[in-house]
């Protein structure tokens, strides 16, 4: 190659480059979720949007899999990656699995975060949960414990085996089980988020245990299909379901009595704060590092621990009092 | 003599073989590759860049090694759906190998042995006990990845030695990853062994007819025994390269692979029923999912309505020909 070659390529390189600087005016954030077609994320996503407009010159990309796969969020990373977005603010299928994904895309200069399901350490700025997970584990327990006072046997209705967060709000409950005397957890299933699986699981949990008087889903897909296995069992009044769901998809079981009360802390206002860290620690607003507070537009500011996690809010219980109120809004 | 052949053509051969290549399924595959390629770059900026083509190559180069291997067992007239599971427990064992503080090739020959082990399983009973082979691996398929679950649980293996993230991570040269490379060296080695040995004879004289197989003196159950350890060879050789790309193991890990992989080698023009079919047609086919998974992914097209055009795509390539010739008549 001559070096008048050379010195074209390197110009006609660098032009390009600073045509794509001038057109990066709007940040691009894209808000990665587990899988497409989940209403919690959906409501994040309303979040996300409503953040970029307070902030303006923000686009916001809501994307992920069809399934809930680590192989199929890598596959969606890579695009981001190549269309050279700002940001990525992902809630996680795996911990460790996209790690190196999402380090080949820090590498390459896009904001990582994590938030509502967490990546590990090295895959990430920082961590946004939704709600500390101790306050989680001991609300989901709590629901239950509050219409048993005399007590009995409950069940656990979990996403995958492999779901960090579920994971991490079982053992929260189970190290608060010694303050509910009277409440025995008999057991652990997995629906695998799906809504017929967890449906088959919540029978099989309703036949192993005659005694049930409860069962514990801390995901939006089982707590429902859980609600609907009781109500077709006919056990309406004698298995409450409860757990984490949202609103719109529970006020149905919420009325007829097959769930008393449930918990979930508004997605809006995750997708939201998701979008303003992103876009914070993107304009270099501010910096991710233990100790660190990051403003969060109207949620406040987010305190960063060693781990580089910060806590959102408090989970929020809904009950006959308010459903209607807010299944119309997620 | 003369009078009765008159305004009759008869052919003293078949047509010329330029002609029958152009005719082919693989050159209508092509001809979609090279369409959606060019609808690609017009559709997003982003797309003709090197680099980002060679991230999308690891979007169908794990699957593709399977494919050429699942390309033959189906051409013999069986399949393998336990594939997926493979890469699950070959993965368990390397995670374990590699927690009790084994080193790169012995975790390479881990996964290697442990795919071998579970094709010859799938042989053994398909091949040795005649038990059809659809029945067979779906058995497997739920008791390997059952085996990872036993073992790991809720937890993951994480503690892989550096030098492991080659395979999956690494690059040869330039843009061409290893696994891309891998690829191309196992694309020409299966287009060998199907198209240019006795071998590959013997398992398209299978997938037609077996008993006539078996009765011109073909080793018919050798082959097909020999095919389910090919295909769990390949499936080990995968594990190796999603392992290292995810640098972890879970049991989840792979999960519809073997969907997708046979989605891929009925794409590429191979008989599901046996018989028939290519190894080039396979690598085309790969290249179509990639391209058209990638594609749509860089307009953030959602995965459903990708998988909602891969099924279409599956059935017009499919049906093309057939109501082609329907119309020629």
């Amino acid at each position: 190659m001559s070096i008048l070659k050379k010195a074209l390529t390197t110009a006609a390189l660098a032009s390009v480059l600073l045509a794509g600087a001038a057109q990066a005016e709007t940040k691009r954030i894209a808000i990665v979720v587990k899988a497409l077609g989940i209403g919690f994320f959906d409501a994040a996503a309303k979040g996300a949007e409503e953040a970029a407009k307070e902030l303006g010159d923000v686009e916001i990309i809501y994307t992920g899999p069809t399934d809930t796969t680590a192989e199929g969020q890598i596959e969606v990373i890579n695009s981001l990656i190549a269309q050279k977005v700002d940001a990525i603010a992902i809630s996680a299928n795996d911990t460790d699995a996209l790690v190196p994904a999402l380090q080949k895309a820090m590498e390459r200069g896009i904001t990582v975060i994590s938030w509502d399901s967490g990546v590990a350490k090295d895959g990430r700025l920082m961590h946004l949960n939704p709600s500390s997970s101790p306050l989680i584990g001991n609300t989901i327990i709590k629901l239950a414990a509050d219409h048993l006072p005399e007590g009995g046997e409950v069940a656990v209705l979990s996403a995958t085996s492999t779901s960090t967060n579920q994971n991490v709000w079982i053992e929260e409950m189970t190290k608060v089980l010694p303050n509910y005397p009277n409440i025995t957890v008999v057991g652990t299933v997995y629906g695998d988020d799906l809504a017929d699986k967890s449906y088959r699981e919540a029978q099989g949990l309703m036949q192993t245990y005659p005694n049930l008087k409860a069962i514990i889903a801390p995901t939006s897909v089982g707590i429902v299909a859980a609600a609907q296995a009781v109500t077709d069992a006919g056990k309406v009044g004698q298995i409450n379901v409860t757990g984490l769901g949202l609103p719109s998809e529970m006020a149905g079981h919420v009325k007829s009595g097959a769930s008393q009360s449930f918990a979930i802390w508004n997605p809006i206002d995750l997708g939201y704060a998701a979008t303003m860290i992103a876009y914070n620690l993107n304009t270099g607003k501010a910096t991710a590092e233990p100790g660190a507070e990051i403003p969060m537009g109207r949620m406040g500011t987010a305190k960063l621990d060693e781990n580089g996690e910060a806590a959102m809010a408090d989970p929020f219980t809904y009950d006959a009092s308010n459903i209607d109120q807010f299944s119309s809004i997620f | 003599m003369t009078a009765h052949t008159q305004g009759r053509v008869i052919p003293d051969r078949l047509t010329s073989p330029l002609a029958r290549a152009l005719r082919s399924w693989e050159a209508l595959l092509l001809l979609v590759a090279v369409a959606i390629f060019i609808a690609n770059s017009f559709a997003s900026p982003y797309f003709l860049d090197p680099w980002n083509l060679s991230d999308a190559s690891f979007n169908f180069t794990e699957k593709a090694m399977i494919a050429f291997a699942m390309a033959m067992l189906i051409i013999a007239g069986d399949i393998d759906l336990s594939v997926a599971s493979i890469i699950a427990l070959a993965s368990t064992v390397m995670g374990a190998a590699a927690l009790a503080g084994a080193d790169v090739p012995v975790l390479v020959g881990l996964g290697l042995g442990t795919g071998l082990l579970c094709g010859a399983f799938n042989g053994l009973l398909v091949a040795g006990f005649g038990l059809p082979s659809i029945v067979v691996t779906i058995g497997t398929m739920s008791l390997f990845r059952g085996i990872s679950y036993i073992v790991l649980g809720d937890q993951a293996y994480t503690e892989y030695p550096k030098g492991f993230g080659y395979f999956g991570q690494g690059y040869v040269w330039w843009v061409f990853s290893f696994e891309l490379v891998l690829f191309a060296v196992m694309a020409v080695v299966f287009g060998l062994l199907l198209h240019k040995t006795n071998f590959g004879r013997a398992t398209y004289a299978i997938g037609n007819n077996a008993t006539a197989a078996r009765f011109s003196g073909i080793r018919v159950d050798r082959i097909r025994f020999i095919l389910f350890l090919l295909t769990g060879l390949c499936s080990g050789i995968a594990a190796v390269c999603l392992t290292s790309r995810l640098g972890s193991t879970r049991p989840s890990i792979g999960t519809g692979y073997e969907l997708e992989v046979v989605t891929m080698v009925v794409l590429g023009g191979v008989n599901i029923l046996g018989g028939s079919g290519s190894i080039h047609g396979v690598v085309i086919a790969a290249f179509v999912m990639g391209l058209v998974t990638f594609g749509l992914g860089l307009l953030n097209v959602p995965g459903i309505v990708m998988s909602i055009i891969i099924g279409l795509l599956l059935i017009g390539v499919i049906a093309l020909p057939r109501l082609w010739r329907m119309w020629r008549k």
